[in-house]
């Protein structure tokens, strides 16, 4: 419904970031096209988090290179992104209150808000949770809230930085099968993740990050058949790669 | 030690016997002082707010600047206050020295920068955990940081305590500004300060227990509200 064809919505064209003298990500050039499922992969410390808030539009120190957003087509607007992190933030209020505060934020009209935010509870089975304070719940259910705060703006990207990565095996698949369920929506994917187990199951592209380098970019298959891979992603396949790079 | 058994026995026999001077004292006390603290929570949370995330030259100084005025005497704002409403001053016209706004606008002087100090501390933390993904939902900086005032709500109230603790506890500023007027300007503190200097200790115990039972009163009150937020709700069911 949502991917038509494989338009661009982001290009990165050598994209370097700092964090004062350290360089975080170094040339980094890349298209995110319409309906990807993205994996990013790759040890601590490689780049991951800070490619997904570069394209999130959440960085500024880009000091080259160029980060580009292309209007939908047909619809001739910008890409909606919304983004879900490994530890969700919500404000010490309900969990309704989590989902309507960021519609209003999003600057979603006052009529659809309720409705919406239902949908979204319903959609992540917290609906019956609704005036529950949202810090009252385990730790899969605030990572479901997340999901539904994200997933009622209606992105056309979703941007997941290890959001299964402090979660117990049972939460873990709660929330990887609602990835899915947002994925077979159409709605575009980009996720870092440690678990190629995971990065399989859900991704149709993978791409490994080294010292803030990308190191191969590759359909899913491609990449885990393991054909041609250069060395460090071909290592990190095996786990033979140090933790930190 | 004898007249401090005396003076609190008599202290209690005025506040069980509800004074009339005793309580419009405490009444205008507490007017004041909470006026002050309100005026000193917009000023001072909208500030704390915007300094927790601007960015700008010169901002190193205007907070160091902030914390030394948590040191801010207050018969210097009391002295700054009369100079300014004092009819030679420039807000003279006003005719509104030794009235009880007079001592609103200096206790609020000298609450505004705890307040912003202690609310910019709140801020800073919290967007440590939460300001990126704010930003992410589209919150705009001072939006994220209202939000995360919002979201520290309990910590604000204590800050709120705190102001209202030192503006109705202190004596300097109001004795300038109010003149200490029986009936009109004549708060607890003041009146301690007089009764003490005219021998007369059971009033002024009375009014330093009642000071304290004030103070007390409000920090239970928030305790609570800070334990029933933190109570699991099965339990307060």
């Amino acid at each position: 419904m949502k991917a038509p064809a494989r338009q661009t919505l982001i290009s990165l064209h050598g994209a370097n970031v700092r964090f004062g003298a350290t360089p975080a990500l170094s040339g980094v050039t890349m298209d995110l096209r319409r309906g990807d499922r993205l994996m990013l992969v790759g040890a601590n410390a490689s780049g991951k988090t800070t490619l997904i808030r570069l394209l999130h539009g959440l960085l500024q120190p880009v000091v080259a290179g160029s980060v580009q957003t292309h209007v939908l087509v047909p619809e001739g607007t910008a890409p909606r992104g919304a983004m879900v992190f490994q530890r969700p933030f919500l404000l010490n209020l309900s969990v309704r209150w989590n989902v309507l505060l960021g519609l209003w934020l999003h600057g979603v009209p006052q009529a659809e808000r309720e409705s919406r935010c239902r949908q979204a509870l319903q959609r992540v089975g917290l609906a019956s949770l609704a005036g529950r304070r949202a810090r009252e719940l385990s730790g899969g259910q605030q990572q479901r809230l997340a999901l539904a705060r994200a997933w009622a703006l209606q992105p056309d990207i979703l941007f997941l930085d290890e959001p299964t990565a402090s979660l117990d095996p049972g939460a873990k698949r709660e929330v990887e099968a609602l990835i899915q369920d947002f994925a077979a929506d159409g709605v575009t994917l980009v996720m870092s993740t440690h678990n190629l187990g995971q990065a399989k199951r859900l991704g149709s592209r993978v791409a490994y990050l080294e010292a803030g380098t990308l190191v191969v970019d590759r359909a899913v298959d491609d990449f885990f058949s393991g054909d041609d891979l250069p060395d460090p992603a071909r290592q990190f396949l095996r786990g033979e790669l140090p933790w930190h790079t | 030690m004898n007249d401090l058994v005396q003076g609190l026995s008599s202290a209690a026999r005025l506040l069980l016997g509800a004074d009339s001077d005793l309580w419009s004292v405490v009444a205008l006390s507490i007017r004041v002082s909470g006026t002050a603290c309100l005026v000193g929570a917009a000023i001072g949370l909208s500030a704390g707010a915007w300094l927790a995330i601007a960015r700008f030259p010169g901002q190193a100084l205007v907070v160091g600047l902030l914390n030394t005025l948590l040191a801010l005497p207050s018969v210097v704002v009391g002295l700054v206050v009369y100079l300014l409403l004092s009819r030679a001053g420039p807000l003279g016209a006003l005719g509104i020295l030794f009235t009880p706004t007079a001592m609103v606008i200096a206790q609020s002087i000298l609450v505004v920068p705890l307040v912003a100090a202690l609310s910019r501390r709140l801020v800073l933390l919290a967007l440590a955990d939460g300001g990126d993904q704010l930003r992410s939902l589209g919150a705009g900086p001072f939006t994220t940081a209202l939000l995360l005032l919002l979201h520290e709500r309990f910590g604000v109230l204590t800050v709120l305590l705190t102001a209202f603790g030192r503006a109705i506890a202190e004596v300097g500023a109001v004795m300038i500004v109010g003149g200490n007027i029986d009936g009109v300007t004549r708060v607890m503190t003041t009146t301690i300060a007089l009764e003490t200097s005219k021998g007369d200790l059971p009033l002024a115990l009375a009014l330093g227990v009642v000071l304290l039972a004030v103070v007390a009163l409000l920090n239970a009150l928030i305790g609570l509200l800070q334990w029933r937020s933190a109570a699991p709700r099965e339990a307060l069911a």
